[in-house]
C-alpha cells in the first residue's frame, strides 16, 4: 500500500531519531563527568531512563493511547538523562526516581504528552526536588584526589541503594557543595572573591573537574548546531547575556563578584544553553523570541545566582521563561511574504 | 549578470527527472474512447452545446464559456459523441463532473478553416489585431494556464491599472518527476519563443523574462537558441534549482524581488507570469487557429518506459500507463507530481489540461508515511515555508478548529506546495489540515453571506406587512373622509335605492376589475394550447376531488 | 504615619483618575447583545425554537429566558458559538430534537392548485405564485425551514436534501490511524 496523500516523499528524519542524536551530543559531557566524578553518574542516569521510560508507558496506558508508538520517540528517555545530571549523583536512589516521575507523568502528560506541554519537564522536576529535598540536594561528589576520604564505586552504590555508608566515613567526607554554592556561602561570610578562588575545589576557570564538564557539554552543543538540530539563537543570546550581566557586575566590583567566564563554565550553564533552554516543546517558535527568551533566561539566571538564595539559577530561569513564551510569540511574528512592509526586499541571492 | 533573490526555505528532494528525459517527445495514439470534462479550468464550467448522438470534428467547439472566467472546451478528435452525462474525474472529492463521451472515428478529421499544422497562416497578422479580439479568440480556443492551476488566459491578458513591465515565462518546472515543460522547451522553443511575443504584445509588457532552472542545461541552451535566432530582446534566466521554485510568486521575487501583496494580484505590481506550454498553446492558437486539444503528458514513476507523450484532452489514464508500460506492483497512480499530486481513485479517470504528470505509485516507490506524532514545535516546517509563514501555529489552530486565529496568521497565504509535510519530522500530515481549514472557512462565509440574505428578506417582508397594513389604514380612512363629504351632494332618495345604487356601483366596479384581470391571450388559442388547458382543469378537478374526498388524509 | 497616609491617598487618587479618564477615553461602543446573538443564529426563520423566527429567539436569549441548545438548524457549532459569546456552558440538543441535512423545498407541480398558502407562509419569501397560478420555489432562496409544508391542502410540498457537488464539496477534517487497535 503506497502513500495515501501528498506530499508522496519526505525526508526521512523522525522525531526519536532526533533525540538519539541529542542523547549522544551528552556523551562528552557525561564521559567527562565519569573521568572526574567516577561512575555514580551512569548509575543515576540508568535510574532515570528506567524510570522515565516506565511512568510515560504507565500513563499512555491511563490515557488510552497506543504505547510503543509514544515511547519510542526517545523524548522520556532525554528528559531523564538531563534530570540525571543535574541532580547530584550521591543522591538516594528514591530521589532521581521522585523527580523523573514527577517530570514526566504530572508536567508532561497530564498537559497531554509530547508537544502540549507548557513547561520544561526536567526543569520541573528539578525544582520540585529542589524545594522538596533541599539536604538531598546539596550533597554533590567530589572530584578525584579532592576530598579526604575516596570511596569506591559499590560504597556508593549501597548508599544510594540503602542509605549505608562505611564504617568511619561520613557524608560530608565524601561530598561537597558545588563551585557555585560554595561560593555564594563564602561571599555571604564576607570573604572576596580572589580568596575564594583559592581553594582547592576551583581549577583555572571555574570549578574542579566541572568546568571539564561543562566543556564537555559545550561540544555536544557545538555538534548540535553543526547537526542543525538547534540555531544559534538560544545558545548564543542565552551565553550573551550571562556573560554581559556578569561583566558589569564583575568589572564594577571583582570583589564580590565572579568572572563571567566563571558564570560561563560552572553550573548547567552549558547544559542549559545547549541542551535545556533549546527543547522545541517549551520554547518560541520564532527566531526574534527565541533570542528575547534566552536572553530573559540569561539574565535571571545571573540574577538568582548572584543575589537569590538558590545556588544555580537555570531551573528556575527556564520556568519563568517559559511563562513568558505564548506572550513573546504572539509579538515577534515574523512578517508574511506578501505582507512586508517593502514589496521589494534587495538580499542578494546567487545566481 | 541578472541579481537574483531569494525567497525564505524551500527543499531539495530528490529529483528523479533523468528516466522520463531520455527519449523524446511522442504521439500518444488514438484512444478508443475519450471523455472530456466541461469544467477543465477555474471558473465556471463551459456549457455543452452538442448533445449524445452528434457528429463532431477535431477542433470543433463541443463547450461554450460561460460568464467571465470560464473557457471553451473542444472535441479532441472527430468523432461521435456518445453521451454527455456525469463521469468521474481528476478531483480529490471523488465525485464525478459533466463530460462529454467521445468515440473516436479513426480519420482525424479537422474543422474546417484551421490551417494544417506545419504552415503558418502568413495573413494573419496579430500585430495589427485588436488586443480584445486576440483576447476573445484564446478563449475561444480554450487557452488556460497550462502549469496546474488552468486559469482562462484571456482574463491575465485584461489590461490591469499599471503597465506591465515584466512579462516572466515559467519553465522552473520545480517539482520532482516532472519533465514535461523540460521537454517541450528543448524541442518546440520557438514555437514558444514566438507564443510569448504574442503575449507581450497584448500585455504591451517591457521586457520577458524566461526563468529556467539550473538543472535544465538542454532546455536552457534551447530556449537562448531560439531566442538568439528569432532577434527579440528577451533573456533567458537561469534560477537555482529549489522546491518550489516554479511557484509564479516565489519565481517573481526570484527574478525580480518584487513579492506580490498577499491578497493581491501580480499584475498589481506590474508583472505577468505564463507557464511556457501556456504560452505554446496561445501561439499555436492564434498562428495556427489551433484550439487546445492536447498537451504534454509525463509518464513516470514504476514503469518500465518513462517518457513525456503528446496526449489528447480525455484520454484515460489507463491508455497513458499503458504506453508507459506500468510495472504489475503498482497500486496507485498520482495525477500530478509527489509534492501536490492527486491520487486517483481509478484509471478510468480522463486527462485534461491540468495533468501535467502521471506516476505510477508502488510500495517500494513511496512507501507509506510512518504514523504521525504530536508536533514538537521543532520549526523546521517554519524554516522550510516559501510564504514565510508558521506552519507549526496554522496547524494547531487547524486542528483545534480555531479558524479566526488560523486567518489572523495568514492562512490564505499558504500555497499548500507541501514543503512543511515533507520535512516534518512527526510526519503529519500538514497540508490537509491547511486545506480542511480553508474549505471549512470558506464554506462558513458562504453560509454567513446566506444567512445574512435570508435576515435581510425576512424583515423586507415584515416592512412590507407593516406597510401594508398602514395602507390599509389609510385607504379605510381616506374613504370614510370621502364618504362623510360626499353625503350632503348626494340627494335624499329611500333606503332601498340608495342601496341598490350601492349595488350597482360595487357591480360595476366588479366588472372592471375582472376586465382588468382577464387574461389578454386567451383569443385564437392553438389546438395544442387548448388540448394543454382541458388537461390542466381536468387535473384541478380530479385534485379537488381527491382533496374532497380525502377527510382524515395525514400527512407523513 | 502622616506621610504614609499622604502617600496612600495619593496613590489612590491618581490611580482612581486614571481609571476614570481611560473609562471616558477608551470607552468600547459595543453591539447590543440581541444583534451578536442574532448575528449567530442561522436565519432560517423556521420556528424550531418555539419563537416565530430567529429575531424573537435572540431577544429571548438575551433576556434570559430561552435556553441556547434550541436551534437545530444551527447545529452543535451554533451552540458553542453562543455559549463563547455569553459565557455559559455548552449544552447539547434536548432529547426529542432531530437533526436534519440541510434540504430545500420542493412544489410538486402536478398537484399544485395555486391556493397561495404556502407562500404566505414562507418567512424568507421564496415562493413565487399568485392565486389561481403554479407556484414554484426559488430555490436559491429557500432556507430549508419547512414552515410551507404544513399549509398546502394538497401535500404537494416535499424538503429535498441538498447534494454535494464539485462546486460546494469541503475538504475533510483529516484523521490519521496512529496504531493499529489490539
Amino acid at each position: 500500500m503506497s502513500a495515501l496523500f501528498s506530499p508522496f516523499i519526505s525526508k526521512p528524519d523522525t522525531v526519536s531519531a532526533i533525540m538519539l542524536r541529542v542523547l549522544l551530543a551528552l556523551l562528552p559531557g557525561i564521559a567527562l563527568y565519569v573521568w572526574h566524578f567516577g561512575p555514580a553518574i551512569l548509575v543515576s542516569i540508568a535510574l532515570a531512563s528506567l524510570t522515565a521510560l516506565g511512568t510515560e508507558a504507565l500513563m499512555l496506558k491511563l490515557r488510552n493511547r497506543p504505547v510503543m508508538h509514544f515511547v519510542s520517540d526517545n523524548s522520556a528517555l532525554l528528559t531523564g538523562w538531563l534530570l540525571a545530571l543535574s541532580i547530584p549523583p550521591l543522591a538516594p536512589w528514591w530521589l532521581v526516581v521522585v523527580g523523573t516521575a514527577f517530570a514526566i507523568a504530572i508536567a508532561k502528560h497530564l498537559y497531554g504528552g509530547l508537544g502540549n506541554n507548557p513547561f520544561n519537564p526536567a526543569m520541573i522536576g528539578y525544582a520540585v526536588l529542589i524545594i522538596s529535598f533541599p539536604a538531598q540536594m546539596t550533597h554533590w561528589l567530589t572530584p578525584h584526589g579532592l576530598g579526604p576520604v575516596e570511596v569506591g564505586f559499590l560504597e556508593q552504590l549501597k548508599y544510594m541503594f540503602v542509605g549505608a555508608l562505611p564504617p568511619n566515613v561520613t557524608l560530608d567526607a565524601v561530598t561537597m557543595a558545588t563551585p557555585l554554592d560554595t561560593l555564594k556561602t563564602r561571599l555571604h561570610l564576607d570573604e572576596s572573591v580572589g580568596q575564594i578562588f583559592e581553594m582547592p575545589i576551583y581549577g583555572r576557570l571555574a570549578g574542579q573537574g566541572s568546568e571539564m564538564v561543562s566543556l564537555g557539554f559545550l561540544l555536544g552543543g557545538l555538534y548540535l548546531l553543526a547537526a542543525r538540530i538547534i540555531t544559534w539563537h538560544i545558545p548564543v543570546a542565552f551565553l550573551g547575556t550571562l556573560f554581559a550581566a556578569a561583566g558589569i557586575f564583575h568589572l564594577a566590583d571583582p570583589a564580590h563578584y565572579a568572572a563571567p567566564l566563571f558564570h560561563w563554565f560552572s553550573g548547567a550553564a552549558m547544559l542549559g544553553a545547549f541542551f535545556i533552554l533549546t527543547d522545541p516543546v517549551t520554547g518560541p517558535t520564532t527566531n526574534k523570541g527565541k533570542l528575547i527568551f534566552a536572553a530573559g533566561a540569561g539574565l535571571l539566571t545571573y540574577l538568582i545566582r548572584a543575589f537569590g538564595s538558590f545556588p544555580d539559577g537555570i531551573a528556575f530561569a527556564t520556568l519563568l521563561m517559559n511563562i513568558c513564551v505564548p506572550l513573546i510569540v504572539l509579538y515577534t511574528q515574523p512578517p508574511v511574504f506578501g505582507k512586508k512592509a517593502k514589496a521589494s526586499g534587495k538580499e542578494k541571492g546567487q545566481p | 549578470m541578472r541579481t537574483l533573490y531569494q525567497f525564505n526555505g524551500g527543499i531539495h528532494p530528490p529529483e528523479n527527472k533523468e528516466p522520463s528525459t531520455q527519449s523524446g517527445i511522442a504521439r500518444a495514439p488514438l484512444p478508443s474512447k475519450l471523455v472530456i470534462p466541461f469544467r477543465q479550468h477555474a471558473g465556471a464550467a463551459a456549457k455543452p452545446i452538442v448533445r449524445a448522438g452528434d457528429r463532431v470534428l477535431k477542433g470543433q467547439l463541443i463547450g461554450m464559456p460561460d460568464g467571465f472566467i470560464s473557457s471553451a472546451v473542444h472535441a479532441s478528435t472527430s468523432g461521435t459523441i456518445a453521451a454527455i452525462g456525469a463521469q468521474p474525474i481528476a478531483h480529490p472529492s471523488g465525485l464525478p463532473d459533466l463530460c462529454a463521451t467521445l468515440i473516436p472515428d479513426g480519420r482525424e478529421e479537422w474543422i474546417a478553416h484551421a490551417a494544417p499544422s506545419t504552415s503558418l497562416r502568413t495573413e494573419f497578422d496579430y500585430r495589427n489585431s485588436d488586443p480584445a479580439e486576440l483576447r476573445q479568440q484564446l478563449r475561444m480556443s480554450g487557452v488556460v494556464g497550462l502549469g496546474g492551476a488552468v486559469f482562462p488566459g484571456d482574463i491575465k491578458l485584461r489590461p490591469g491599472n499599471r503597465k506591465i513591465d515584466t512579462l516572466i515565462l515559467n519553465g522552473a518546472e520545480c517539482e520532482p518527476y516532472i519533465t514535461c515543460d523540460d521537454m517541450l522547451m528543448r524541442e518546440r522553443a520557438a514555437e514558444i519563443v514566438q507564443g510569448a511575443e504574442m503575449l507581450r504584445f497584448m500585455l504591451d509588457a517591457g521586457e520577458v523574462l524566461i526563468g529556467i532552472e539550473d538543472n535544465k542545461p538542454q532546455a536552457i541552451a534551447a530556449m537562448r537558441q531560439a531566442v538568439t535566432e528569432s532577434g527579440l530582446p528577451f533573456e533567458v534566466v537561469v534560477v537555482p534549482t529549489i522546491y518550489p521554485g516554479g511557484s509564479a510568486k516565489q519565481l517573481i521575487r526570484v527574478l525580480t524581488g518584487l513579492e506580490v501583496p498577499s491578497g493581491k494580484l501580480p499584475t498589481d505590481i506590474g508583472v505577468q507570469c505564463f507557464n511556457v506550454a501556456t504560452a505554446y498553446s496561445a501561439y499555436r492558437a492564434l498562428a495556427h487557429g489551433e484550439p487546445v486539444l492536447s498537451r504534454i503528458i509525463t509518464i513516470t514513476g514504476n514503469v518500465r518506459r518513462a517518457q513525456n507523450f503528446e496526449v489528447l484532452l480525455g484520454t484515460p489514464v489507463r491508455d497513458l500507463a499503458a504506453l508507459g508500460e506500468a510495472l504489475p506492483d503498482t497500486d496507485r497512480y498520482l495525477m500530478g507530481g509527489p509534492m501536490m499530486g492527486l491520487p486517483l481513485a481509478s484509471t478510468d479517470i480522463p486527462l485534461v489540461k491540468a495533468s501535467n504528470c502521471i506516476i505510477a505509485a508502488s510500495d517500494k516507490l513511496f512507501p507509506p508515511a510512518p504514523p504521525a506524532l504530536p508536533c514538537i514545535r521543532c520549526m523546521r516546517c517554519a524554516e522550510a515555508c516559501p510564504a514565510d509563514l508558521q506552519p507549526m501555529d496554522l496547524f494547531w489552530f487547524s486542528q483545534s478548529k480555531e479558524f479566526d486565529k488560523a486567518q489572523q496568521f495568514s492562512l490564505f497565504d499558504c500555497i499548500e506546495c507541501g514543503a512543511c509535510s515533507y520535512v516534518c519530522p512527526s510526519h503529519i500530515p500538514l497540508v490537509q489540515y491547511f486545506q480542511f481549514a480553508k474549505s471549512e472557512i470558506r464554506a462558513r462565509e458562504q453560509d454567513q453571506q446566506a444567512a445574512d440574505h435570508a435576515r435581510e428578506r425576512h424583515e423586507f417582508r415584515e416592512y412590507r406587512f407593516e406597510r401594508e397594513k398602514q395602507e390599509k389604514a389609510e385607504k379605510l380612512a381616506a374613504r370614510e373622509q370621502a364618504a362623510k363629504q360626499a353625503q350632503p351632494a348626494v340627494p335624499s332618495m329611500n333606503p332601498a335605492d340608495a342601496m341598490q345604487q350601492k349595488i350597482q356601483a360595487a357591480i360595476a366596479r366588479a366588472r372592471e376589475q375582472a376586465a382588468a384581470s382577464k387574461p389578454k391571450n386567451t383569443e385564437n388559442l392553438t389546438a395544442q394550447q387548448q388540448a394543454e388547458i382541458a388537461e390542466i382543469e381536468a387535473r384541478r378537478a380530479h385534485i379537488h376531488e381527491l382533496a374532497k374526498s380525502a377527510g382524515e388524509h395525514k400527512k407523513e | 504615619m502622616l506621610s504614609a497616609l499622604l502617600v496612600m491617598a495619593g496613590i489612590a487618587i491618581v490611580l482612581g483618575a486614571v481609571l476614570g479618564f481611560s473609562a471616558v477615553k477608551f470607552r468600547v461602543e459595543g453591539n447590543p447583545l440581541v444583534d451578536k446573538i442574532d448575528a449567530i443564529l442561522p436565519q432560517t426563520q423556521c420556528g424550531q425554537c418555539g419563537y416565530p423566527g430567529c429575531r424573537p429567539y435572540a431577544e429571548a436569549i438575551a433576556a434570559g429566558e430561552a435556553d441556547i441548545n434550541r436551534c437545530p438548524p444551527g447545529g452543535e457549532e451554533g451552540i458553542r458559538k453562543l455559549a463563547d459569546l455569553l459565557g455559559v456552558e455548552f449544552k447539547p440538543f434536548g432529547g426529542g430534537t432531530v437533526l436534519k441535512p440541510k434540504s430545500v423545498a420542493f412544489i410538486d407541480e402536478n398537484l399544485c392548485i395555486g391556493c397561495t398558502l404556502c407562500f404566505q407562509a414562507c418567512p424568507v419569501d421564496a415562493i413565487a405564485g399568485a392565486a389561481k397560478q403554479m407556484h414554484t420555489i426559488i430555490a436559491s432562496e429557500c432556507t430549508g425551514c419547512e414552515l410551507c409544508v404544513a399549509p398546502c391542502p394538497v401535500d404537494c410540498i416535499s424538503m429535498v436534501p441538498i447534494t454535494e457537488k464539485i462546486t460546494t464539496w469541503k475538504w475533510k477534517y483529516p484523521v490519521y490511524t496512529l496504531a493499529q487497535a489490539k
